[in-house]
């Protein structure tokens, strides 16, 4: 008995060691870059807790121009990487064109839906976990007016504002939500002044708590929201953190998850081609309570936002998706 | 004009390779304060350059957008305008070329549907370009800060119309849809293999071969026609060129139509070519870049397109370098470009006076001993 043990763990740390040597992972971020604070960060985190526990080194590339994105998707793929991470909707072009050059090669693409036989596409609910806290701002807010700071205006980000505004009129009937976007160009990611400034803006106009999907323009939406004595909303990773006090809650988007579990699953064996859709249901969102905010959710909000959680999960509350079809009913 | 004391193989040929070099040299200092070999550094960059049919596909596919925007800053600069714009009128050049393919691509194969992008996409760069156009030579405005502004406005209008209007509907991201397969300009290696020839793939496309028509086109347009003398009067003294009887509102204007029309050309390789559909950001740039490649080319076709492979290779080379090398980071690549950018652009007359004296001292020597030559021989 004893010694089977022994050759059990010994095969298995063969095998272990053998997977870890022909493991090529690798990451293409997007334009943001890695330190976005936000998106490709989240992907960046993920992988590099992979590697820390691992011990297996993984080959990345920034792309900082449309051309790049396929030349390097196509460059991992030449380079035997295996799996290969493709991070954000936009490189789903190049994914397809790489994925049929390279059918042995295992590709996730994170944000997005590549229908090919060797990709596996993981894609997010953001109006759920937007609906969460935008339930969690209306019912905080005593003006009964409540805001929302987006970063670049596509979308994605009108998914999650149209989530948002949902959630709040869901608590409360008669909630106003003022929304914002920062700009039109990628710079809007990270443009914390304005963020700032359209804060304060919305605050003149009665909002008491914003919820800033921006990236990190966010930065300065909470500092202004700290300032002003009013309430913020984190969002994609937990940052209740930032300003204890100020930050109500965190809308978060487990991208770190994502991208760990499809580096994880090519190593032990269990990488699987498909959609991965992420939902409150899945845990691949989710509104944040830890130790930095349990004091201003109240026992009421916080039965509240659970009910409603649960009743997405079973799907007796519908979340509008803005782009299923690019309206937002909710905010007409 | 008074350079005429250096003679044109050091002014046009030397001084602009050793402040390559300069470059270089500083770039290589960094690269070793990060703990890297600049050598191999190096090595890679021009490998990735220039070693092998992908990376020469990639250098020759940044280059043909920065002729056309290299292109579009001279223009307006011989007419002493600064067209920062180049970037927005690329981005709404994009659209005119865009619309006309997604209109006519079921009908037209690609050779048709060109002449009607490239009049469609120069329309749009030209009517973007003729705004601030009318406004500086009409009102006053200054072009440089308004055609700046016409890049935040174009920016913003793409959004819109990429989100709202013209996105695929269904689609996630912010795009067209794509253009049909025959009528998206062929990629030179599948023009290559219909003669046989095998390259590697890259997005380069034939729009190269426009560029370099482009570049005649205004060699032809600025040193051999009225309209180009006109321009070029008014470059160097507006004054004159009003007492001459010039009309300079009017060649202002034309001037700037005709630099808005030449950076929208981005689109065709752009959209028609290599993204084969309409996206947002598809300039990358490449409009800011056409300023450094046009002071770097001395606003001249010939130059324009050697400084083009200069900068289509650091883009390319660059990208090479952070893809071997994962301590060189994309920023750091971009310091590299902004190195050369600084020594080429904005010290190119650094060590002019220097080179000036050296020379000079070189000839007087040199005419002092002949002279002392000849009149030993005649004693």
């Amino acid at each position: 008995m004893k010694f089977q043990l022994l050759a059990l763990s010994a095969a298995v740390a063969i095998s272990a060691s053998a997977t870890a040597a022909d493991l090529k992972p690798a990451v293409v971020f997007d334009m943001g870059g890695k330190f976005d604070k936000s998106f490709n960060e989240g992907v960046y985190n993920g992988v590099e807790r992979f590697r820390k526990e691992t011990g297996i080194k993984y080959k990345e590339f920034e792309v900082t121009n449309p051309a790049q994105r396929e030349q390097a998707v196509r460059k991992m793929a030449q380079r035997k990487a295996d799996p290969v991470i493709s991070v954000g909707f936009a490189q789903a072009s190049a994914v397809e064109k790489a994925s049929k050059a390279y059918p042995d090669t295992r590709f996730t693409i994170i944000d997005m839906v590549v229908d090919q036989p060797n990709v596996q596409s993981v894609v997010f609910k953001e109006q759920e976990g937007s609906f969460l806290v935008g339930m969690l701002a209306a019912m905080k807010s005593e003006s009964k007016v409540v805001s929302f700071v987006g970063g670049m205006d596509i979308p994605l980000i009108r998914r999650f504002n149209c989530g948002y505004v949902q959630g709040a009129k869901y608590a409360v009937s008669n909630a106003e939500v003022i929304s914002n976007m920062t700009g039109t160009t990628p710079s809007a990611w990270n443009d914390p002044g304005k963020g700032g400034e359209l804060a304060k803006s919305q605050f003149d106009r009665g909002s008491d708590v914003v919820f800033a999907a921006a990236g990190a323009t966010g930065a300065g939406v909470y500092q202004a929201a700290k300032d002003a004595g009013k309430f913020a909303i984190g969002v994609d990773s937990n940052q209740n953190h930032l300003h204890p006090g100020t930050m109500l809650t965190s809308m978060t988007k487990q991208v770190d998850i994502a991208a760990y579990n499809s580096f994880k699953a090519a190593q032990d064996g269990s990488w699987k081609p498909g959609i991965n859709v992420l939902g409150l249901a899945e845990g691949g969102v989710d509104w944040a309570l830890d130790e930095h905010n349990k004091d201003l959710i109240t026992p009421e909000m916080k039965a509240a936002v659970e009910q409603a959680k649960a009743d997405i999960i079973a799907g007796k509350i519908v979340v509008h998706d803005y782009m299923a079809d690019n309206t937002c009913p909710a905010m007409n | 004009m008074s350079n005429r004391t250096l003679p044109a193989w050091i002014d046009i040929g030397l001084i602009p390779l050793i402040n390559i070099c300069l470059a270089f040299i500083v770039s290589a200092g960094i690269i070793m304060l990060i703990g890297e070999s600049p050598v191999e550094a190096v090595q890679v960059m021009l490998f990735g350059a220039f070693g092998y049919g992908e990376g020469i596909g990639y250098t020759l596919y940044y280059a043909t957008n920065f002729i056309f925007t290299g292109l579009a800053v001279a223009v307006a600069f011989h007419a002493g305008l600064f067209n920062i714009g180049g970037e927005g009128q690329a981005y709404l050049g994009g659209l005119g070329v865009g619309l006309v393919c997604l209109m006519l691509d079921s009908w037209l194969p690609w050779w048709a549907l060109l002449p009607f992008a490239i009049v469609a996409g120069g329309l749009f760069g030209a009517a973007w370009a003729y705004i601030p156009a009318y406004l500086q030579a009409y009102r006053g405005s200054h072009i440089v800060i308004t055609t700046i502004m016409f890049n935040f406005i174009a920016s913003a209008l793409m959004v819109y119309l990429l989100v709202n209007v013209l996105i695929e509907p269904g689609s996630m991201s912010p795009q067209t849809r794509s253009i049909a397969e025959g009528a998206t300009l062929p990629y030179m290696y599948q023009v290559f293999a219909a003669f046989g020839i095998e390259i590697e793939q890259s997005p380069l496309n034939v729009s190269l071969i426009l560029a370099l028509l482009a570049c005649v086109l205004v060699w032809l347009l600025i040193w051999h026609t009225r309209w180009g003398y006109a321009i070029r009067m008014i470059g160097f003294n507006e004054k004159a060129a009003v007492y001459s009887g010039i009309n300079t509102r009017r060649t202002i204007v034309i001037s700037m139509c005709i630099s808005g029309a030449l950076a929208a050309m981005v689109g065709i390789n752009e959209v028609m070519g290599a993204q084969q559909r309409v996206l947002l950001e598809f300039v990358a740039g490449a409009g800011f870049t056409g300023i450094a490649v046009s002071l770097m080319g001395r606003n001249h076709p010939l130059g324009i397109i050697a400084a083009s492979v200069l900068f289509g290779a650091l883009y390319q080379g660059g990208a090479e370098l952070s893809f071997e090398i994962s301590t060189i980071t994309r920023d750091l690549v971009v310091v590299i470009q902004g190195l050369v950018i600084l020594f080429c652009g904005a010290l190119a007359y650094m060590l002019k006076p220097t080179l000036e004296k050296l020379f000079l001292r070189y000839t007087l020597s040199k005419a002092t001993r002949q002279d002392s030559l000849k009149e030993e021989a005649q004693s």
